[in-house]
């Protein structure tokens, strides 16, 4: 076990290398450049241009950035500075992060415990109509575009009902937060219930589930014992990669409803060309994801002992 | 002189003196797209304290429904039961309610099922699936539950029970395995097992051990034992009696010996002459000609005639009823029956 830690984490090595330099040479390719982007429409002077650029050390090589960059970040936990802003990274990171995270996470419960939920209804009454309007729903929510949900549920519950505020002002008010983390958890939840139905109606006709009615066990001991410690291996290997994506993925919704967290941020570097405060993001979210995988398969062999990992 | 009368005294266990379990005139169907498949047609068995039957046929002779049924374990739907009685003590299970059943399920009556691997449930430790019965049953503490768990796999003759409670079944052989299986439905000491192929899944040494420590634990508890099996073999040291099942009806009925000595009925006959035998070696081996009917469509009279080497009109017209079997005098023969119209021929010549 302590060996496979080991190995996985040795593993990211390469991955996280990989990633950056991967982004850092695709904001490279990209024309415009971020000094530029500074002076808007107006021509800044070609001397304050390159006292700026060398100042950025954006007139070094690519890959001489790039090692300056990693240096900095490994050696200082320096993630540069935000052009437009003058900032350090790490002060965007810091603003932009605590604000993705509770919309992520806010979005992760919906998805867990709605999108599980129904599908174990749907499961449990594989092949009626419980289980056909469970599927038909969870399809509408994979078909239709996150822009176009978001923008029903704020006409309908902010314009029309009334119910809810329609963007995001203070992102520490999980009120205003719901709608969005709706939205951005809609197409995993209907995952989630796609799968945990399939996975509950297949181990309902395990032979096991037979036996714990034979031996006289009640209903929901059967169900909530026997049946979910099974059914569930397969979803939670699911969630734990999607951790992930909601924190990544939030980028049209975080446009959508004005919220200043990563994905904005993300969005808005893009637009102007920092390859540094970029970086900083994506490496983050590598970093997440990879930790987020190894959590998940460490705790598929606590949910399923015929896993051992050597 | 004093005569010391032999005065059977009713053990503890059995109530009014009747079968401990009866099954009348059950059918069970099942609702399918293709249409209604009447997997059990009109069956009758009854299983005393002590005793043990052996329900023999083909797959799809509707010996596991029979067995489902008593259990409660069928899916209902698709599975029907439009009709008979499964008395148990003399109360008919099928009226009682769903909570009445549970209670007995696994308490009076236990089963145990052909593939231990598929049947334990592989992410739960044996001593968490054999401790459960206490638990939910007695409300006995995880603690205590775990030590009768010990006591039972001791029981079961499982070496280092003690170190091994907290193992998984995949990390047990097949013969273990089935052992935990029977601990299992021993644990609450029930009145009736039933053992649906407890040996099938097993190789043939192990087979045997298997079915000597059920057949020792049988007797030390004097429970009924309803033995379900496809395989003459494992039958004839442990049963005492027999009911083969064909289609969904019993067509024989006898005690152990005499089906062997003298089957009376076509398709036992069939059976036992498709046994190899030593004696015979170097003889092709006899098998019986054609396929176990489709329940679908069932052949009409006596589902056994398209495949009968005896079959008459009356044969391909008539469901023949179980007749009580007798010797050549008509003196009775206790516990035999046959649904054949040739019965005589077949026993007697």
């Amino acid at each position: 076990m302590g060996r496979y830690v080991a190995r996985r984490l040795l593993q990211m090595i390469p991955v996280f290398i990989g990633t950056t330099l991967l982004i850092f040479l695709m904001v490279y390719a990209l024309p415009g450049d971020p000094v530029r982007g500074l002076f808007g429409d107006k021509a800044g002077s070609p001397q304050v241009i390159a006292a700026l650029r060398h100042q950025y050390g954006l007139d070094q090589p690519i890959l001489v950035q790039y090692w300056h960059y990693m240096r900095d970040m490994i050696l200082h936990a320096d993630f540069g500075t935000q052009i437009a802003s003058g900032r350090p990274v790490t002060d965007v990171l810091g603003d932009a992060f605590p604000v993705t995270l509770r919309l992520a996470s806010l979005a992760f419960v919906i998805e867990v415990v709605v999108g599980i939920g129904l599908g174990i209804m749907a499961g449990m009454r594989a092949g009626r109509l419980t289980d056909n309007v469970v599927l038909l729903i969870s399809l509408l929510l994979i078909s239709v575009p996150v822009f176009v949900l978001g923008f029903i549920l704020k006409v309908v519950f902010a314009f029309q009902l009334n119910w809810l505020p329609p963007n995001v002002n203070d992102s520490t008010n999980y009120n205003e937060l719901l709608m969005p983390a709706i939205v951005l958890a809609a197409a995993s939840l209907a995952y989630v219930t796609r799968l945990t139905r399939t996975s509950v109606a297949e181990n309902l006709r395990a032979d096991y589930i037979r036996t714990a009615i034979a031996k006289g066990l009640p209903k929901r001991r059967v169900v909530g014992v026997h049946l979910m410690r099974n059914s569930l291996i397969p979803v939670i290997t699911y969630l734990g990669t999607d951790i992930g994506a909601l924190m990544g993925g939030a980028v049209v919704t975080e446009g959508l409803f004005n919220i200043q967290g990563i994905g904005l941020t993300i969005y808005q570097s893009i637009v102007r060309r920092e390859g540094t405060t970029l970086v900083g993001l994506v490496t983050i979210l590598v970093l997440i994801y990879l930790v987020a995988n190894l959590l998940v398969d460490l705790l598929y062999a606590v949910l399923d002992p015929r896993i051992r990992y050597a | 002189m004093t005569v010391i009368e032999e005065v059977s005294v009713p053990s503890p266990r059995d109530g009014d003196g009747g079968p401990l379990l009866e099954v009348r005139d059950l059918h069970v169907e099942f609702h399918t797209r293709e249409g209604v498949v009447k997997a059990v047609n009109g069956v009758n068995y009854s299983v005393d304290a002590g005793e043990t039957l052996a329900v023999l046929g083909e797959s799809g002779s509707g010996k596991s429904v029979t067995a489902q049924a008593v259990m409660g374990i069928l899916d209902m739907p698709p599975a029907k039961i439009p009709q008979g009685e499964i008395l148990f003590r003399g109360q008919d299970m099928l009226k009682m309610s769903g909570e009445e059943r549970r209670k007995i399920r696994g308490r009076r009556i236990a089963m145990i099922f052909q593939d231990a691997l598929s049947s334990l449930n592989p992410v739960l430790s044996v001593g968490y699936q054999l401790g459960e019965m206490f638990r939910v049953h007695q409300g006995m503490s995880k603690k205590d539950a775990k030590a009768k768990a010990i006591e039972l796999m001791d029981r079961v003759k499982i070496p280092a029970a003690a170190a091994r409670v907290n193992d998984y079944p995949h990390q047990f052989s097949g013969g273990m395995r089935q052992r935990i299986m029977i601990a299992m439905a021993l644990a609450l000491e029930p009145d009736l097992i039933i053992a649906d192929e407890p040996t099938t899944a097993l190789d043939v040494t192990v087979q045997a051990q298997v079915m000597e420590l059920l057949a020792d634990l049988q007797r030390e508890y004097n429970m009924g034992l309803i033995l379900i099996t496809h395989d003459l073999g494992v039958v004839a040291d442990v049963a005492d009696k027999i009911a083969v099942m064909y289609a969904g009806r019993i067509v024989e009925r006898a005690p152990v010996h005499e089906l062997y000595k003298r089957p009376a009925h076509p398709y036992t006959r069939g059976l036992l002459d498709s046994i190899p035998r030593l004696d015979q070696k170097g003889q092709e081996l006899y098998a019986i000609k054609g396929l176990p009917p489709n329940l679908l469509r069932v052949p009409s009279g006596c589902a056994f005639n398209p495949r009968c080497p005896k079959a008459q009109d009356i044969c391909r017209t008539d469901i023949p009823d179980l007749f009580p079997v007798t010797e050549p005098d008509g003196s009775e023969l206790v516990g035999r029956a046959s649904a054949c119209h040739f019965w005589k021929e077949t026993i007697h010549g």
